[in-house]
């Protein structure tokens, strides 16, 4: 472990304070990634700011404007709030997926999302529900949406002293239905060789999709959106057919790398798999 | 290196101690509390060998930095027993060889608890599912599976 200082703010003006001090200053929420990534000095500290002390990012709650996650809320809570509330499906599904019981329980969905792996399970979903990331450092507060928080692999766009605050993700309407997908070759406690998420809007009436959002992990330097499928599948009558299109459609966003998960190609062929899955939970959570 | 005093509490009782802002809690534990039934294993999150029980959620403790201890309760595998006199969950994987060289066990036996305190009546695949963050290479897991679904039962009886 690298030799680094700790301290427990319990408000988030102390919190920016101390993070903005000059050195390098890293936020710690469940600290499933970081106090690896320090172990292993793949990062370095001189001092871990803990934000389990501070009220506001511990705090998830649905209202008029959305649905609020602090940034230090575990995936544990994530899922339990969202679990059995159809409209985060996606979500909920994703939050059960990140390592272990006793990781979830530690590890927040803030911290999955500001890691940056472009594998993290929870961020596709919280795409396709246009996460907002909202963020706060000591010289003031931004709203990014969540496709333009990605800077590369382990990148984000945070600035020094700058830490994610909340993400909030509109309600989605009542005709919307979401699924989150991911490949890997054992059961449980692996990281995605590929992952979507999928949101689909359909018309009752007409069966007409009139939004979709579709996600994709692990096959890009970041997270990315499949938007020549979105956008082919929005205006249409949603079927079996149309389903093939968007899933053929979707691969064409994914820009994978071989690498010991899997290959390009592989990859390629689970987005086209995935997407269509995805979809067809979307119809059948809907019906 | 900078040194911080916590208060926590392990297994009911309360430590007023010193630690090392860049120890882990399972070095809290097993080097100065001198609770050496939590194992470490691979010390990054996969193994499950040094799980405790956090306000009660289980939690790998080489991931946890000790001064994060501050003002929680920790229960570690010490501290279930109460005066000798083991918990059903124990029994039932002593009775069930739930076992074979026992330096997961520490771990099954917070994970176990914990997955019981949540969800009484586990299916198999919740058990398997719920304790993926565990791991064993002696038994195959059969008979831990086995042993979660006697200690269902009995706490269910008690």
């Amino acid at each position: 472990m690298p030799n680094f200082d700790y301290e427990a703010p319990t408000s988030l003006s102390s919190a920016l304070e101390l993070l903005g001090q000059p050195g390098e200053n890293r936020p710690l929420a469940g600290g499933t990634d970081v106090i690896d990534q320090l172990k292993s000095n793949r990062r370095n500290a001189d001092l871990v700011v803990d934000l389990k002390r501070i009220p506001e990012l511990l705090n998830i709650e649905s209202n008029g404007s959305g649905l609020h996650i602090g940034s230090a809320v575990s995936c544990t809570e994530v899922h339990n709030f969202t679990a059995g509330n159809g409209g985060f499906a996606a979500l909920a599904e994703a939050s059960e997926l990140v390592g272990s019981v006793h990781i979830q329980n530690r590890a927040s969905v803030g911290g999955n999302v500001c890691n940056a792996a472009p594998s993290a399970d929870t961020i596709p979903s919280l795409l396709i529900h246009e996460a907002v990331a909202h963020t706060a450092s000591a010289s003031g507060e931004r709203e990014i949406p969540l496709i333009d928080f990605f800077a590369g692999p382990g990148q984000t766009v945070l600035e020094k002293g700058e830490i994610l605050k909340e993400l909030v993700l509109p309600t989605p309407s009542a005709n919307t239905a979401s699924a989150y997908l991911r490949f890997i070759p054992r059961n449980e406690m692996d990281i995605a060789v590929a992952g979507v998420g999928s949101l689909i809007e359909v018309d009752p009436s007409t069966n007409v999709v009139t939004k979709a959002r579709i996600a994709l992990a692990s096959v890009a330097p970041t997270p990315v959106r499949a938007y020549a499928a979105e956008e082919f599948l929005e205006g249409t009558k949603i079927d079996a057919d149309a389903i093939e299109k968007t899933a053929d459609l979707a691969v064409g966003s994914a820009v994978p790398i071989t690498d010991v998960r899997g290959s390009a190609e592989y990859r390629k062929e689970l987005i086209r798999v995935l997407t269509k899955r995805t979809l067809t939970i979307c119809l059948e959570r809907l019906a | 290196m900078s040194k911080k005093q916590i208060k926590t509490t392990v297994n009911g009782v309360e430590h007023e101690i010193l630690v090392d802002s860049t120890w882990t809690l399972l070095e809290t534990l097993r080097d100065q509390l001198k609770l050496t039934g939590t194992k470490e294993g691979c010390s990054n999150g996969n193994c499950g060998a040094c799980t405790v029980m956090v306000d009660g959620k289980s939690s790998c403790s080489c991931l946890v930095l000790a001064p994060e201890a501050n003002g929680r309760e920790i229960t570690t595998v010490e501290g279930l027993a109460d005066h000798g006199h083991l918990t059903p969950v124990q029994d039932a994987f002593v009775d069930n060889s739930g076992l074979q060289c026992g330096f997961c066990t520490p771990g099954f036996m917070i994970a176990t608890t914990a997955l019981l305190n949540d969800n009484p009546h586990p299916t198999e695949n919740e058990i398997r599912l719920k304790l993926a963050g565990n791991l064993c290479r002696c038994t195959g897991y059969d008979k831990i599976v086995r042993s979660v679904q006697d200690a269902a039962e009995r706490l269910t009886k008690s």
